[in-house]
């Protein structure tokens, strides 16, 4: 069966670290950057478990500022 | 396989949409504003009205809307925005004509505006951010706030003695026969998104048809103004304002 392989590429700047993209990942892929912030001090998003994402987009649909881009590829 | 190989330009499914610009918007993290911005963007992409759109912006958090989304606006005067509307769309019927407007601005100064266009059947799209609070004044009670909803002007809560009752806008222009389209959609979940995606193209494609007024109400989140984090604001708008602003379409004819 085809394997579906995910990433995410966060805008870093644009993040305000709402942290809605972590509660809608449906396979915790998403966290906040604990101590890094970015350029208006807010701790933005990143992929903590990259190996599980599936792709989804739900990040995505849910970001209020369109920080995250999907990439998806079939194995 | 390396995320070098999967974050590549040919395997990119989503991206920010082209309308919506590179400006920082200045909402709180997490506002629904973002993401209402952001659908009606690719919306407007998609259906390639491009040049056809004119947003009329609010008075409220919306009222720099017009920095985000690169098409044609208008700044109306608090609550004006439907009759602003009303005039663009009947002296360029060819336009995809809508407002953009929040509770404070549509439900409080703005009611008479929104009726009046909704009877009259103006071939308009009504877009309405209902939070239940005014966001941008510093969290004061509106028409639309619950019953005993904390406010910076109900600090006990919002009691009917003295306040009235929450009002539902949805049902009064659902009421009036210039309505064609009324329905009640939310941002908070990669599903409710979609959907509120599928009503606003509906409502855009009714401004075209010259069907009549639709009016597409966003029941939505102010973390500021509530005081919570912007995932408690979402479960307690689940819990609390769809009790009162319950899901789904009110009139579709
Ligand atoms: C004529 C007039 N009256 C009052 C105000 C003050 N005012 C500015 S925004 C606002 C309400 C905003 O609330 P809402 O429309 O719910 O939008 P939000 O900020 O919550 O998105 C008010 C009362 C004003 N700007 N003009
Ligand atoms: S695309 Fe889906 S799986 Fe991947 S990070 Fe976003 S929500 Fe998580
Ligand atoms: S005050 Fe409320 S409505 Fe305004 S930007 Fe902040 S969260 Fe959004």
């Amino acid at each position: 069966m085809a394997k579906i392989k995910g990433a995410v590429v966060v805008n870093v700047e644009r993040c305000k670290g709402c942290d809605l993209c972590v509660v809608a990942c449906p396979t915790h892929v998403l966290a906040l950057q604990p101590k890094e912030v970015n350029n208006r001090g807010y701790h933005f998003a990143y992929m903590q478990n990259p190996e599980s994402c599936i792709a989804c987009q739900s990040c995505a649909l849910v970001c209020p500022d369109a920080c995250i881009e999907v990439y998806r590829v079939q194995e | 396989m390396e995320l070098n190989d999967i974050i590549k330009p040919e395997n990119r499914v989503y991206q920010k949409p082209r309308l919506l610009n590179d400006n920082h918007m200045h909402y709180c993290p997490g506002c629904s504003h973002g993401v209402v911005h952001k659908i009606i963007a690719e919306l407007i992409e998609e259906m390639g009205l491009e040049d056809k759109a004119i947003g009329i912006a609010p008075v409220g958090c919306a009222v720099f809307a017009y920095n985000y989304i690169d098409i044609d606006w208008i700044e109306a005067a608090h609550g004006r925005a439907p009759a602003i509307a009303t005039a663009v769309k009947r002296l360029q019927p060819t336009k995809m004509v809508f407002t953009y407007q929040g509770d404070g601005d549509l439900a409080a100064i703005g009611t008479c505006e929104t009726i009046h266009a909704a009877n009259r059947g103006e071939n308009i799209v009504i877009i309405f951010i209902n939070n239940g609070i005014y966001g941008m004044t510093g969290g004061q009670m509106a028409p639309t706030t619950l019953l005993g909803m904390k406010t910076a002007t109900t600090p006990y809560g919002r009691r009917v003695d003295l306040n009235g009752y929450p009002l539902r806008i949805s049902e009064l222009v659902a009421a009036v026969d210039g309505s064609c389209y009324v329905t009640r959609q939310s941002v908070h979940t990669p599903a409710a998104v979609r959907k509120a995606k599928s009503a606003i193209k509906k409502a855009f494609e009714n401004s075209m048809a010259g069907k009549g007024t639709s009016l597409v109400e966003i029941v939505s989140t102010c973390n500021s103004g509530w005081k919570k984090s912007p995932a408690d604001s979402n479960k307690w708008m689940v819990e609390n304002m769809f009790a009162k602003y319950p899901m789904g379409d009110l009139k579709n004819v």
